[in-house]
């Protein structure tokens, strides 16, 4: 067969052999730091390949049932139809727990994956105009990952999941003046809500959010290639012109390749390390809980946030007006997203460059971004540590009370000096730079 | 024998004219050097296959999950790996030199600009019919989202409040078992429920202990013989307040406290669920008890806050 052919029959019924020509020959700068977004890309095409799997046993349903399958400890349990079903899909389906723990990997690696991309991302300096919008979306991408996640492991109606429902009904409660109209609407009724909450959980799991995030994908792959990758300095690479390796030949079997890796450190992952063991959980009521319980990784700073606030309630006159939860739950994730949308804009003002950027930074040429970045990046981190502070406690005895005044102030105080030796160092480092420079022009001369 | 010998010439003619290849064309990949570690790289492909149907095997024989789930990986990897030579030593490496995109097109963007503006240059009431636009799409919009109020009592926060205890509700254990005062001792806790009340709401689940009568500080009167009854969920977020600190060494060790284990609000049962330590802004709502005729545990009264975590608007103790 002549590979005309195909190619030829293709274009007749669409004219596309032009674009073709063109996205084959698109240009990849070759740098390992630009394949995280891949990873990301890639962690979540095994999860809506696991999660199809999945959402093909599990029934979301609160109606109660006692537990009669094939693990011992709960039989006689009552439990609820979701929790069964998941439970089932564990023991009773082959494959069913290859694909729920591969699943549950991917979501983790995949949070952390954008986590480390949106990292290269800022401390290069790749947000800069005219790349705005790309990464307003990549941020958005973030958050919602982080709420798809919640609701994933929070529809299983094991303990874990009612525990972290009751805190997301705390935190939805406690946002000023529509909080209790809000929950309401979300739960259909006061907690633990209407049976129908969970309906509501797995279609926005499965369906609404899935299909939110995949659209934000593709507009932020377009945006990408609209206006080609940023890359870093070099002789030929300049900021008129783009210098890297084809999408065809050279990128295709990369990437295909990294997402081959992907999948097999997210299966190895699945078939080898256990994660989230929902028998062990047990199913939950309102009136149970469980010490030690931790969340998925990438919900610790919001526990150490809730942590950390003293014990107050605003109040007005017998009134609640501000509940405790919306500082750590609410306001400190949205000025964290704030913080960082706000940042391209916030660097315009400050060192007074809007120009169009296509060259990258390496950390040290912009002292205020990694000053300002890597203290702003401590900040989130500490709470994080604040809230595995019970962990601390019981792998390394630290008194659990004496931690979290520490961390009270130490999450204002570190930051500011990280983010001050940061922006020295930064400058250090370019005067030494700069002196090199000199004296190697004087030799030469 | 001619007639024959002239059509094997025409087939032979026409296979020659099918066979013959296009004329040459200049390359746009780069020539390269030969291909290297083919060899390598196809055997890696086999072993790929082999571990895929392994796989396949395995999960057919119901071989453990780290048996075949561990094949399957490992096929991917070694695919993986075949996949990154093959980038690396099979195709052609080469690297395109290629001009940004403008940084922008301002004569097209004019006219984007001027299609729009000259397409209602017949238009002489745009304020008007602006207006009427902005109505009739924020009208439309509000009717079509409007049903979402069916999802939940969004407009009647009262809802929150709702409560099963009053005055002589009796206390229920999880089966649903009257409790006695005889059935509280001193050291652990107990969960109780309103008799006949839904256990599911965050209103029902009381948490019970036993203190020394002379330690209760706050409402004695509400603790027959020393059994304390709180709100279980905690007013902190909600989590079920399931610890419950309670001394072996009294010099030592802090009195008793009820502790929820989410963030580890502290509450002290002997001072109406006052707040220790933690997040929580107000106490654990008190229920009032009596001890009845029979020895059975009942309300008093209706608790003392709402309980669970709180909202905008609510009372705040």
């Amino acid at each position: 067969v002549r590979l005309e052919d195909p190619v030829a029959f293709v274009d007749r019924r669409t004219s596309s052999a032009p674009f073709l020509k063109k996205a084959l020959r698109y240009a990849f700068p070759d740098h390992w730091s630009f394949l995280l977004g891949e990873v990301a890309l890639y962690a979540f095409v095994v999860l809506i390949a696991t999660g199809v799997y999945l959402a093909l046993f599990f029934e979301p349903s609160l109606s109660e049932t006692v537990y009669r399958g094939s693990y011992a400890p709960l039989r006689g349990a009552t439990m609820s139809d979701a929790y069964r079903s998941a439970v089932d899909l564990s023991f009773s389906v082959k494959a069913g727990l290859l694909m729920r723990q591969t699943h549950h990997w991917a979501a983790d690696v995949f949070v952390a994956a954008i986590v480390v991309h949106v990292l290269r991302v800022f401390f290069t300096g790749a947000y800069r105009r005219p790349r705005e919008l790309t990464y307003l979306v990549g941020l958005l991408m973030l958050f919602l990952a982080l709420l798809e996640g919640y609701l994933g492991y929070s529809m299983v109606d094991d303990l874990l999941s009612g525990m972290g429902l009751a805190i997301g009904y705390a935190v939805a409660l406690s946002l000023p003046f529509v909080g209790g109209n809000l929950a309401l609407l979300i739960w259909g009724a006061p907690y633990p809500g209407d049976d129908a909450f969970e309906s509501r959980m797995f279609i926005g799991h499965v369906f609404l959010f899935p299909a939110i995030l995949a659209t934000l994908m593709g507009i932020h792959l377009a945006l990408v290639a609209l206006r080609h990758h940023t890359q870093f300095r070099g002789p030929r690479a300049t900021e008129r012109t783009l210098v890297g390796v084809p999408m065809f030949p050279g990128q295709a079997p990369r990437s295909l390749g990294l997402m081959a890796a992907t999948a097999a450190v997210l299966f190895g992952l699945g078939a080898l390390v256990q994660i989230n063991p929902i028998w062990l959980w047990g199913p939950y009521e309102t009136w149970l809980g469980t010490n030690g319980a931790q969340p998925d990784w990438y919900l610790g700073w919001l526990i150490g946030g809730l942590r950390l606030v003293p014990g107050f309630d605003v109040t007005i006159a017998g009134r609640t007006v501000i509940p405790n939860p919306f500082w750590g739950g609410a306001l400190f994730p949205l000025i964290v997203l704030g913080v960082l949308m706000a940042w391209p804009w916030l660097e315009r003002r400050l060192t007074r460059d809007g120009r169009s950027h296509n060259l990258l930074d390496r950390p040290r040429d912009a002292p205020l971004r990694t000053g300002f970045g890597l203290g702003f990046l401590t900040w989130v981190v500490l709470v994080f540590f604040a809230g595995s502070s019970d962990r601390l406690f019981v792998w390394l005895g630290l008194d659990y009370v004496t931690q979290i005044w520490f961390w009270r102030f130490a999450v204002w105080v570190i930051p500011v000096l990280v983010g001050v030796v940061t922006a020295r160092t930064c400058r250090g480092l370019r005067q030494v730079e700069a002196v090199e420079a000199e004296r190697a022009a004087a030799r030469l001369s | 024998m001619r007639p024959l010998a002239r059509k094997l010439l025409a087939l032979f003619v026409v296979a020659k004219a099918v066979r013959t290849p296009p004329p040459e064309r200049e390359r746009i990949v780069a020539a390269g050097e030969p291909a290297r570690h083919e060899l390598l790289i196809a055997g890696l492909l086999v072993l790929t296959a082999a571990a895929a149907a392994v796989s396949v095997v395995g999960y057919g024989l119901g071989w453990s999950l780290q048996a075949y789930g561990g094949a399957l990986a490992a096929a991917l990897a070694l695919g993986a790996v075949a996949l990154v030579l093959a980038a690396e030593h099979l195709v052609v490496t080469e690297e395109l030199e290629e001009p940004y995109p403008p940084e922008e097109n301002p004569e097209a963007s004019g006219d984007v600009a001027a299609i729009v503006r000259e397409s209602g240059s017949r238009i002489t009431r745009k304020r008007l019919l602006g207006g009427a636009a902005g109505l009739a799409g924020t009208a439309l919009g509000a009717a079509l989202v409007a049903p979402a109020v069916s999802l939940g009592p969004v407009f009647d926060t009262s809802r929150l409040q709702d409560s099963p205890w009053r005055r002589g509700t009796g206390l229920v254990d999880e089966q649903g078992e009257p409790l006695s005062a005889d059935d509280i001792d001193q050291g652990p806790f107990y969960t109780a429920f309103p008799e006949g009340g839904d256990m599911k709401s965050i209103a029902a689940p009381l948490v019970l202990v036993k203190l020394d009568p002379a330690r209760i500080s706050v409402r004695p009167g509400w603790a027959p013989e020393g059994i304390v009854a709180y709100s279980k969920i905690c007013t902190h977020a909600g989590c079920a307040v399931a610890l419950y600190r309670n001394p072996l060494f009294d010099p030592t060790e802090p009195g008793p406290a009820l502790v929820c284990p989410c963030h580890y609000s502290t509450f002290d049962p002997a001072a109406g669920a006052k707040v220790l330590f933690g997040p929580a802004g107000r106490p654990l709502p008190q229920l009032p008890l009596a001890i009845a005729g029979d020895r059975t545990l009942r309300a008093a009264g209706p608790l003392s806050g709402p309980p669970g975590p709180a909202w905008w608007g609510v009372r705040s103790a």
